[in-house]
């Protein structure tokens, strides 16, 4: 037998391999170290988190919290957050829900209407977000008229156009009656309360005022009821077969106890209607346009992408599946609840996830419309006014590092219950 | 004697009935098959005339064509509801192409386009032979060719700053550099990866999770905020540089994800075969592993080229100006502001940007297929 040089020994090897990446990176981490201390003197910056208790004296003009231009750039931070999350919470909602129908759409066997949702997601997918981004802010939110000539939404503007075309319909022999019918409805519903104009979105508040904890409370205690309604029910199906009617009960808990409290206490909301004086509104809560602009523009594109995630996850079950839970004489609604929903949630939800994530890191696009997200605020306005750019970049980074990795650990100990779920497959 | 009770020629099929072939049945099946079918095809044939007809509108027929300044655009002028005013992108056209790339040396940048067509072109077309060839000189030839073009500074060239650099050429000068720097990096790190040393391992999952894990907006704060103040002080570099480094570190992490993929892929028995007849683990992965796993996860590569492509408009954040930014500054030119112009912009940067990333989505669901018919299953 031969000896082997020693550098052709493997464990020498990946020894010496190991070793040269270690080398490497401690000198890139050593060369940076260096730099950026003579750097930071040449520039006068003193490194540190410091500048985190020094007041910020920039406003924001949209916070969750108390803010003022006294408070710090720690609590500028904080408010910068807040904002993300609140567009980034809203536009999963709602790209979900648009997300889900527009999947449908793409597999239902109506010719046009797949044709209609396949096009919606080929444009949207096609164009960059920031793009549409700009677009809703600059070509149709800034676009808008003034607060005089705000457009109105809700129930009577279009009530009232559908007077005006039962107006129409006269001329040819259309009772007169019906569209006055329509306009006292109109009228007995009101003025509209939700304006839109180039300043934002201008909503009723809702004030609440005493015994609404009381009323909140019973909510919280219906939903609570209604889960162990169901695990009850479900108990009692696995020991003796007897199914539960779940749909009436539950809903009569959730609509009876809030209803039942209300009664109680007398009606504890109640709201502050904008109006119109001058040149802008007064009271209601506006929603400023570069919010709406962003919360649009995240949820349509992410929308397109959670269409074709819900598409694969319908397609991937197999039509043996169905056609089995068919001859087993189980009903449509029955098949499509017990058998295709649980099979294609299992292939949806981690792509799923992995769009909310990448809705979420979109939404650090809010900083080219000027909308106060975490990187506006922060990463933007804070540094420039601090010049901390290490301290500023490494934390906006962290952040987003840190709600990645939450996820994809939540994801991973999803997918690891299902596949022990799946055990008997094997 | 003989009778035969069985027919000895078969019977002819019969025809299909009439209600279920041609285009009344296709109707009746696929739009009016019941009144809620109806119903349904009703509210999406109004929805699609109410988008499509006022693009059209918007578009051709209600369009100025001819004109000079904002007057020829405006109702008031024309005497009717003006559409797209197309004088204001034939005015704002060299600054959307190229920004303010000098005039007189714009066939540079037009000669860097067709070099680079001549080239992608037969590398896209799967039977033209010479691919390896066509590889080498459109990834590393090409690059040089473009950036001495581009820049200029030699061969009596005269030298163009990038500062001046706008509009889609900065959108597709990033995109391939980006391109072209991540694929080594991707394939480096997804090698890494799957390496069977620790520390090498590990040290490539933090490089890609860390940059997976973060916003293309911080990259790019970081690479021009941050950077700076990690290399010396004398090495200055330039802005369109450092967003470069940037783009090509976070698709590089991407790019090390969909090698790895492919990598994946390759059944152990190549990985045996190729140990079995004495290849090193670099001869392995360079002639028996990586010409397959490359082959493979072509459309992944193509699908993470188009959300690079879209993802360049993104450094209009940092002050360079890509083809979104150059529309951006030409919608402040009080010279062209009416009341169109807005829409008119972004009709044909969307119209660019459409165009471009649907071609290559196709592209890439043709090399699918083609790939998966190659592949027995």
């Amino acid at each position: 037998m031969t000896k082997t040089a020693f550098y052709n020994n493997p464990r020498f090897r990946s020894a010496f391999y190991q070793l040269a990446v270690l080398a490497v990176v401690i000198w890139f981490g050593v060369e940076f170290a260096i730099n950026a201390r003579a750097n930071l003197e040449a520039q006068n910056v003193r490194f540190g988190f410091r500048f985190l208790q020094d007041p910020a004296s920039f406003g924001i003009v949209q916070s969750l919290i108390p803010y003022g231009e006294q408070d710090t750039y720690g609590r500028v931070f904080l408010v910068g957050l807040l904002n993300t999350l609140l567009v980034s919470a809203l536009g999963i909602v709602f790209a979900t829900i648009l997300g889900f129908i527009i999947g449908l759409a793409r597999l239902s066997p109506n010719w046009l209407l797949a044709r209609l949702a396949g096009g919606y997601v080929e444009l949207v997918r096609n164009l960059p977000l920031l793009f549409q981004i700009m677009f809703w802010y600059l070509a149709v939110l800034l676009a808008l008229p003034g607060p005089r000539q705000s457009l109105a939404l809700g129930l009577q503007p279009l009530l009232l156009s559908a007077a005006d075309g039962f107006a129409y319909l006269q001329r040819f022999g259309a009772p007169d009656a019906i569209a006055q019918w329509w306009r006292s409805l109109a009228e007995w519903i009101g003025p509209p309360a939700i304006y839109l104009n180039n300043r934002g979105l201008i909503m009723p508040r809702a004030v609440f005022g005493e015994g609404s904890r009381i009323v909140a409370a019973a909510f919280v205690i219906a939903i609570l009821a209604i889960i162990g309604l169901r695990a009850w029910a479900r108990r009692r199906q696995q020991a003796t077969g007897a199914q539960f009617p779940l749909l009436w009960p539950s809903l009569a808990i959730l609509v009876g106890l809030p209803a039942l409290a209300t009664l109680a206490v007398g009606w504890p909301v109640s709201f502050d209607l904008p109006q119109l004086r001058g040149f802008n509104f007064v009271g209601g809560s506006q929603v400023i346009p570069e919010f709406t602009a962003l919360l649009v523009a995240l949820t349509t594109y992410t929308a397109a992408f959670i269409a074709e995630v819900v598409r694969a996850g319908v397609l991937a079950v197999p039509k043996g599946q169905t056609e089995a839970a068919m001859a087993l004489g189980l009903r449509r609604k029955t098949t499509l609840r017990l058998i295709v929903v649980p099979q294609a949630m299992r292939v949806i939800i981690p792509p799923l996830t992995n769009q909310y994530l990448n809705l979420t890191k979109n939404s650090t696009l809010a900083v080219a419309i000027g909308y106060p997200d975490l990187v506006a605020v922060f990463a933007g306005t804070t540094l420039n006014q601090t010049h901390q750019a290490i301290e500023i970049i490494a934390i906006t980074m962290a952040v987003y590092l840190v709600i990645s990795l939450v996820t994809s650990l939540a994801m991973n100990a999803y997918n690891a219950r299902l596949r022990r779920a799946d055990r008997w497959r094997a | 004697m003989s009778a035969t009770f069985v027919r000895e020629q078969l019977v002819a099929p019969m025809e299909q009935p009439r209600s279920n072939v041609g285009t009344p049945a296709w109707l009746q099946q696929k739009l009016f098959g019941s009144v809620l079918n109806t119903v349904v095809t009703i509210i999406s044939a109004v929805i699609f005339a109410a988008l499509v007809w006022p693009a059209i509108r918007f578009m051709l027929i209600d369009a100025v064509w001819d004109g000079s300044s904002r007057v020829d655009c405006l109702a008031e002028t024309v005497g009717r509801p003006v559409g797209a005013c197309w004088p204001f992108i034939a005015a704002k056209f060299a600054q959307f192409m190229y920004g303010f790339y000098p005039a007189e040396e714009v066939w540079r940048i037009n000669l860097t386009y067709a070099i680079g067509i001549v080239l992608l072109a037969p590398l896209l077309i799967p039977p033209v032979p010479y691919k390896v060839l066509n590889a080498i000189l459109f990834f590393g030839v090409f690059p040089v060719v473009a950036f001495y073009l581009l820049i200029g500074g030699v061969f009596g060239l005269p030298h163009v700053e990038t500062r001046v650099w706008g509009g889609l050429l900065v959108t597709l000068v990033i995109t391939f550099a980006g391109i072209i720097g991540a694929l080594p990096i991707g394939i480096v790190l997804a090698l890494g990866r799957r390496s069977s040393l620790l520390l090498v391992r590990w040290f490539c999952v933090i490089f890609i999770e860390f940059w997976r894990g973060v916003p293309l907006i911080t990259v790019l704060f970081f690479a021009t905020y941050m950077l700076p103040f990690f290399l010396p002080e004398a090495w200055k570099l330039d802005p369109l540089a450092r967003v470069l480094i940037g783009v090509i570190l976070f698709a590089g992490a991407y790019m090390a994800e969909v090698v790895r993929g492919g990598l994946q892929a390759i059944p152990r028995g190549q990985y045996e075969a190729a140990r079995a007849l004495g290849l090193g683990y670099w001869k392995m992965m360079a002639f028996v592993v990586l010409p397959q796993a490359l082959k493979l996860v072509i459309p992944g590569m193509v699908n993470s080229f188009i959300a690079l492509f879209k993802d360049t408009t993104l450094v209009l954040i940092v002050a360079i100006f890509d083809l979104l930014g150059q529309l951006r500054a030409s919608f402040a030119d009080p010279n062209w502001a009416t009341p169109v112009t807005l829409l008119t912009g972004f009709a044909f940067a969307g119209m660019i940007y459409f165009a471009i990333s649907f071609a290559i989505s196709r592209y890439a669901l043709y090399v699918e297929r083609r790939l998966s018919t190659g592949v027995a299953h």
